[in-house]
C-alpha cells in the first residue's frame, strides 16, 4: 500500500497527523497538576502523595468462595475490594427464581440477602478497607445490605468508605441490566445521594460510568461525553431535590475504560477531568475545589482481550494500564489474561494486579506529576477530545437531557454504528487485532475457573432455609413500609435498610419495587 | 429471485451484553437475510416461539454469561417437541471447547467463539440453508 493511501487513525476513527510541533499546541497551556481546571491531574504531588488504589474485580459462586478469594487478594497486597455479583443479584432476582436457572454464581456473587452480604465479608473489617459494589438496578438495597453489615462490625457509618456504582444511566445506554424504568430508577438515585450527604460522608454514592458504554463498542469521545453528560444528569436530580450543590458533589467518583490506543487514551482522563471542572464551575456553580476535581476508576479493556493466544492479553493489559497512571487515575483495576474466556483463577488474576505492582515500584513513571504533560500530541488531542465531547454533550442538551436523548435511542444508535463500524474494520484487516487477524498460531490450553451448579445449590439450599427460619411478620411489614414509601416521595432508604434487616430477600424488596415502579421494556436499536 | 433467509437472533438468559448480537444482525442484514432480533431476556420458550410466528430457518443464540448449558439444550428440547428439527440453532459467545461440543453434539449447527469473523457466519448459514 501506498503511504499517501494509508489513513493513520487512534482506534476510534480520530486522524492522527505524522508529527506535531509547538503550533499545534499554541494557547493549550495544560497548566499545573492539582490546579483548576486539572488537565494534568487533581493531585500536586500525584502519585508521590498516594499511589492508585489497586483494586480487582472479583466476585464468583457463593458468597463463601468470594469471601475466601477477598482474604486472599488482601494477603498478596490489593488495598481495596471490588465486588461483583452475579446476573440475578444485578436483576433483582433471587438464586431460586425460575429466571435465575444457570446463571446463580456464574458472572459473579450470590447474593440473596443480608446473611450473604454477613458472609462476604466475614473477617474484613469494613471501616479499614474500601469497598467498591458494581451493582446498578437495585444498588440502594446492596448498599442497605453494606451498611447493616457495617452497623453489626460495629463501625460507624460515618467511617465506612467505598464506592457503588449505582450509574442507572448506562445501564440503558450500553450494559441493560435494568429492573424500573427511567424516572423511578433516577429517584432511586437521587436517594442514596441524599442520603450519603447526610449519613455517609466517606461513602460514594455513584460512580459515573463509560467503561460499559466503551465495551458496548462506543468510540473514545462518545465514552468521555455520555458518561460526563449521565454526570450532569445526576446533578440535575440532586439539584431538583433541594440538595446543595458542593454538599454532594465531591462524592460524585467516575468509572472509565483503558483501552488499546495510548494516547487518546491518555487524552481522554485529561479532557474528562478539564470537561467536569468546567462544567462544575460554570454550570453548576460550585465552589468547593473538590466538587471540581473528577475523580475515576480505570479498567483496562476487557473486549480488547482475546481468545486466541491468551498470553497476549497480559501485554496488553499491561499497556492499558500505563495509560490509565499516566492519564492519573485514583485507582484501578487490570484484567486477567484469561478473561476472554472465563472469570480469572488465582494465578491469572495475580499476574493482574503483579502488572500494577510493576507499574508502581519498577517503572518509574510515578516519581513526577503528569510526565506526559506538554507533549504537543497530548495537548492536541486532549483539546480535540474536549471540543468533540462538547459537541455531544451540547446535542444531548438541546434533547431536553439524557433521558429524552435515551428514549429516543441516540446514545444506543451512535454506540451500535462504532462498533459495527469497528468490527467491519477488523474484518477488513485495517485494523490488526495480533493473533486473531494476523499473526495468527496455535494455542495452548490455559486453566480455567469452572463454576458449577453446585453453587447455585447451597445458594437454594441457604435462601430456604432463612425464609423458614426468619420472622415473616416484621419481613412483610418492612415490605409494606417499603411500598408506601415507594408510592410517595419520601427517601427510601431508611425503609429499604429496615428491610434487608428483617432479612427480606433481594428478590423480594426489588418485587415490592416493580410492584409501584413498573419494569422497563426496551426498544432495541441496531 | 430466491426468498431471502430469514434469521432469528435471540438474547437468552438475564445477559444484557448485546453488542455482539447487533453487530451479528447487522451483518447478517447487510449480507441480503432478513433479521429478526427478539432484544434481552427472552426464556427459550420465547424463542422458539418467536422462530416459529416468524418463520425462519436460522436461530442464532448470543450468550456470554455461562448459561449455555442451561438455555440451549431447552431450546433444543422445544424445537424437537414442535417438530421444528429443521431450523439450524447456531450459538455465539463465551463458549469454552468442551461445552461446544456438548452442544454440537445435542444438534446445534455451529458454535462460534470469540474472534470468529462476520463473513466466516455469514458464509456457514449461506451454506447450510443451501444444502438443506
Amino acid at each position: 500500500m501506498k503511504v499517501a493511501e494509508r489513513q493513520f487513525t487512534t482506534i476510534s476513527g480520530v486522524p492522527v497527523a505524522p508529527v506535531y510541533g509547538a503550533e499545534d499546541a499554541a494557547g493549550l497551556d495544560p497548566g499545573q497538576p492539582g490546579e483548576f481546571p486539572y488537565t494534568r491531574g487533581i493531585h500536586r504531588d500525584m502519585y508521590r502523595g498516594k499511589l492508585w488504589t489497586m483494586r480487582q474485580f472479583s466476585g464468583f459462586a457463593t458468597p463463601e468462595e468470594t469471601n475466601r478469594r477477598y482474604h486472599y487478594l488482601l494477603e498478596q497486597g490489593q488495598t481495596g475490594l471490588s465486588v461483583a455479583f452475579d446476573l440475578p443479584t444485578l436483576m433483582g432476582y433471587d438464586a431460586d427464581h425460575a429466571m435465575s436457572e444457570g446463571e446463580v454464581g456464574k458472572c459473579g456473587a450470590a447474593i440473596s440477602s443480608l446473611e450473604d452480604m454477613e458472609i462476604l465479608f466475614r473477617g474484613i473489617p469494613l471501616g479499614d478497607v474500601t469497598v467498591s459494589m458494581t451493582i446498578n438496578s437495585p444498588a440502594s438495597v446492596l448498599w442497605a445490605m453494606y451498611l447493616a453489615v457495617a452497623e453489626q462490625q460495629g463501625v460507624d457509618w460515618e467511617r465506612v468508605s467505598g464506592t457503588l456504582q449505582n450509574d442507572i444511566l448506562k445501564e440503558y445506554i450500553a450494559q441493560k441490566e435494568y429492573i424500573f424504568p427511567p424516572k423511578p430508577s433516577m429517584r432511586l438515585v437521587t436517594d442514596t445521594i441524599e442520603f450519603s450527604a447526610r449519613h455517609t460522608p466517606r461513602f460514594n454514592p455513584i460512580s459515573i460510568s463509560g467503561y460499559h458504554i466503551r465495551e458496548a463498542g462506543s468510540t473514545a469521545v462518545q465514552e468521555l461525553a455520555f458518561t460526563l453528560r449521565d454526570g450532569m444528569e445526576y446533578v440535575d436530580w440532586a439539584l431538583e431535590r433541594g440538595l446543595e450543590i458542593d454538599s454532594f458533589a465531591p462524592r460524585l467518583s467516575f468509572f472509565l475504560n483503558a483501552h488499546s490506543d495510548f494516547f487518546e487514551e491518555i487524552a481522554k482522563y485529561r479532557a474528562a477531568r478539564r470537561i467536569w471542572a468546567l462544567a462544575m464551575r460554570d454550570r453548576y456553580g460550585a465552589k468547593s475545589e473538590r466538587s471540581m476535581k473528577l475523580r475515576f476508576h480505570a479498567q483496562t479493556a476487557g473486549c480488547s482481550l482475546t481468545w486466541q493466544q491468551p498470553y497476549n492479553n497480559v501485554v496488553r493489559t499491561a499497556i492499558q494500564a500505563l495509560a490509565a497512571v499516566l492519564g492519573g487515575a485514583q485507582s484501578l483495576h487490570t484484567n486477567s489474561l484469561d478473561e476472554a474466556y472465563a472469570l480469572p483463577s488465582e494465578h491469572a488474576v495475580t499476574i493482574a494486579l503483579r502488572t500494577q505492582q510493576v507499574l508502581a515500584y519498577e517503572s518509574g513513571v510515578t516519581n513526577t506529576a503528569d510526565p506526559i504533560g506538554g507533549s504537543y500530541f497530548i495537548e492536541k488531542l486532549t483539546s480535540n477530545s474536549e471540543a468533540a465531547a462538547n459537541d455531544y454533550i451540547r446535542r444531548i442538551d438541546g434533547m431536553g437531557g439524557m433521558i429524552p436523548a435515551i428514549e429516543a435511542g441516540f446514545p444506543q444508535s451512535e454506540i451500535a454504528a462504532a462498533s459495527y463500524r469497528y468490527q467491519r474494520e477488523v474484518e477488513a484487516g485495517e485494523r490488526i487485532v495480533v493473533g486473531v487477524n494476523k499473526f495468527q498460531s496455535d494455542d495452548h490450553p490455559i486453566e480455567l475457573l469452572q463454576i458449577d451448579e453446585t453453587a447455585a445449590r447451597h445458594q437454594v439450599e441457604k435462601l430456604a432455609k432463612l425464609r423458614a427460619r426468619r420472622d415473616n411478620g416484621r419481613v412483610q411489614k418492612s415490605l409494606d413500609a417499603l411500598r408506601r414509601a415507594a408510592e410517595g416521595t419520601e427517601n427510601t432508604m431508611p425503609y429499604l435498610i429496615e428491610t434487608v434487616k428483617s432479612y427480606a430477600t433481594l428478590g423480594e424488596i426489588c418485587d415490592a419495587l416493580r410492584s409501584v415502579f413498573g419494569v422497563h421494556q426496551e426498544t432495541a436499536y441496531l | 429471485m430466491p426468498r431471502p433467509i430469514r434469521v432469528l437472533v435471540a438474547k437468552p438468559g438475564l445477559d444484557g451484553h448485546d453488542r455482539g448480537a447487533k453487530v451479528i444482525a447487522r451483518a447478517l442484514r447487510d449480507a441480503g437475510m432478513e433479521v429478526i432480533y427478539t432484544g434481552l431476556r427472552q426464556t427459550p420458550e420465547m424463542i422458539v416461539n418467536a422462530a416459529l410466528q416468524e418463520d425462519v430457518q436460522v436461530i442464532g443464540l448470543s450468550i456470554l454469561s455461562g448459561a449455555h448449558n442451561a438455555v440451549v439444550p431447552r431450546v433444543m428440547e422445544l424445537l424437537r417437541e414442535k417438530d421444528m428439527t429443521d431450523v439450524k440453532v447456531l450459538v455465539g459467545g463465551i463458549v469454552p471447547d468442551e461445552d461446544a461440543e456438548e452442544l454440537r453434539r445435542q444438534g446445534v449447527a455451529a458454535v462460534f467463539q470469540p474472534g470468529a469473523s462476520l463473513d466466516g457466519i455469514v458464509n456457514f448459514i449461506k451454506k447450510t440453508i443451501e444444502v438443506s
